[in-house]
């Protein structure tokens, strides 16, 4: 993983976009109306940016390639699920991103010193497992898309429309608390808040339901295994080899 | 005679890669879904902005409406023709078929930036068309010939200052072999081009008119639109959108002498 350190860095780069929805968002003195200090509002996009560079999946890309190249086959030999494979490259690209995320989030502190803060060790866990929970589901969700490879062979265009909810109501640009009440009302039934806005609020301390988020999380989870492990069967059944 | 040759290749080019696109169908359809719930996406996130505010940066929620209907359009064309051939540079590049290209009898540039085409972009021109319609009703826009004219003109340079920042970073695939991530660094750049460019703080505003040109590409037009622009903001759009051309055509041609093929 560490021959593509550019690659990587540039990966942490694209990310930034939960910082220019700040400056939009503090420029025009938006957070007045829903009761959140510009402050909270700079440590919740920045602690946004870091959930989303920690929980962010592409196995569907991989999959698509791997299957298309007809790499897929020796994989299913192996007595392991290959997805166990892509797990671990996921989490290894994780861990060779913090030093660039970090980086960036010193720039920040450093531009803006006023917005550092620590928060304590119990918050610390809690948001890693949170935004770990999230990881999981975003994993999973990916994996079942990825599944449909079997069937439609370029699944990344299912992907590409299910990024676009991923995007507007995961509160990457804007908190989920400013959304409208009629969006409020179903939202939270969802996976879509607890992806980044609820690991974000909990890390960077504002106000979220801690009980509930962790409820939401792991009941997806549940949620969501059973149907991959289906769509996985039903899939392998259907495959035929492709390419030498 | 060389046009008519240009012209000719490129409807060859029309004609096989819309057949390639055509055998997945189901994905075209799911494409065009994609860009309809994206286009509600954006105007969701635009309503959350103005929520409690009649304007951001000067701008109206209906006048803003306005620059998403331009962001729609460009970012149709861009995935109708750049996203698809210069991704291919990359592939070209890694594998080493750009010499295939190379020793073609036609302009490598050519080749390279519109061999491909994706029908799912249409729609979103389509529908950011639509939108601009709309808001000519709703903001009561008495458009004459005039404005219409200069509209064309400033989004034809956006297109092309487009074009050559995505061209650009193609190119320095040269070098790097691996920049998909590159253009995601390009693509989310761009982003910003949704909204108008007074929303950002001053030092974030001129960063996107000197070295990723955004208020070109996406203001400017809707300004133009809108019957607000100064004569000499179209001039400079023009200027730029000249060297932006001119400087990526002669990087591309400067990059090629360190091409050095791959593989076998």
């Amino acid at each position: 993983m560490l021959e593509y350190r550019v690659e990587i860095a540039l990966w942490a780069i694209s990310g930034i976009i939960p910082f220019f929805m700040l400056n939009i968002w503090t420029n025009n003195n938006l957070n007045e109306a829903i009761n959140i200090s510009n402050l909270m509002l700079s440590r919740y996009f920045l602690c946004a940016f870091l959930v989303r560079q920690f929980s962010v999946v592409w196995v569907v890309f991989s999959f698509e390639e791997d299957s298309l190249m007809g790499k897929v086959s020796p994989y299913l030999i192996q007595p392991i699920n290959p997805f166990f494979r892509y797990f671990a490259q996921h989490i290894a690209e994780q861990i060779t991103r913090f030093p660039f995320a970090f980086i960036i989030v010193f720039l920040f502190f450093i531009f803006n010193p006023e917005i550092i803060w620590i928060p304590n060790f119990g918050v610390l866990l809690l948001a890693t497992i949170s935004t770990f929970l999230s990881f999981l589901i975003q994993f999973l969700i990916q994996s079942i898309v990825a599944c449909l490879c079997f069937w439609t062979e370029k699944a990344s265009s299912v992907e590409r429309l299910l990024f676009i909810p991923t995007l507007f109501l995961s509160g990457l640009l804007a908190p989920v608390v400013s959304f409208p009440e009629y969006v409020k009302s179903w939202i939270y039934l969802t996976p879509f808040p607890y992806l980044i806005d609820f690991p974000a609020n909990l890390l960077s301390g504002n106000s979220t339901n801690i009980t509930r988020g962790f409820f939401m999380q792991i009941l997806w989870i549940l949620l969501l295994l059973p149907v991959f492990k289906k769509i996985w069967s039903l899939g392998t059944k259907k495959y035929t080899a492709m390419g030498s | 005679m060389r046009v008519r040759k240009y012209l000719k290749v490129y409807s060859k080019f029309l004609h096989t890669s819309l057949a390639s696109e055509l055998e997945y169908k189901t994905n075209i359809i799911i494409d065009l879904i994609t860009a309809i719930l994206s286009l509600i996406g954006s105007i969701f996130l635009l309503s959350i902005f103005f929520q409690n505010n009649n304007r951001i940066g000067g701008w109206e929620f209906e006048q803003a409406l306005i620059i998403q209907g331009i962001y729609t359009i460009l970012n149709g064309i861009t995935n109708t023709w750049f996203n698809p051939n210069l991704t291919e540079i990359v592939k070209h590049i890694r594998e080493g078929t750009l010499d295939f290209v190379l020793l073609k009898p036609i302009d490598s540039q050519f080749f390279i930036s519109l061999k491909k085409i994706n029908p799912s972009g249409f729609l979103e021109i389509i529908l950011g068309f639509c939108l601009l319609l709309y808001c000519i009703k709703i903001n009561q826009i008495n458009f004459n010939l005039n404005i219409l004219s200069l509209f064309f003109i400033t989004i034809i340079c956006s297109i092309f200052i487009l074009y050559s920042l995505w061209f650009f970073i193609s190119t320095t695939t040269i070098w790097f072999v691996k920049t998909w991530n590159a253009t995601e660094v390009l693509r989310s750049f761009l982003y910003i081009g949704r909204f108008p460019l007074n929303s950002f703080s001053f030092s974030l505003r001129i960063f996107f008119s000197v070295f990723i040109p955004i208020a070109f590409i996406t203001t400017i037009p809707s300004e133009v639109f809108l019957g607000l622009s100064q004569l000499w903001k179209i001039f400079l759009e023009i200027l730029v959108a000249l060297l932006f051309v001119s400087t990526s055509r002669k990087f591309w041609l400067f990059a090629l002498k360190f091409y050095s093929s791959a593989s076998s």
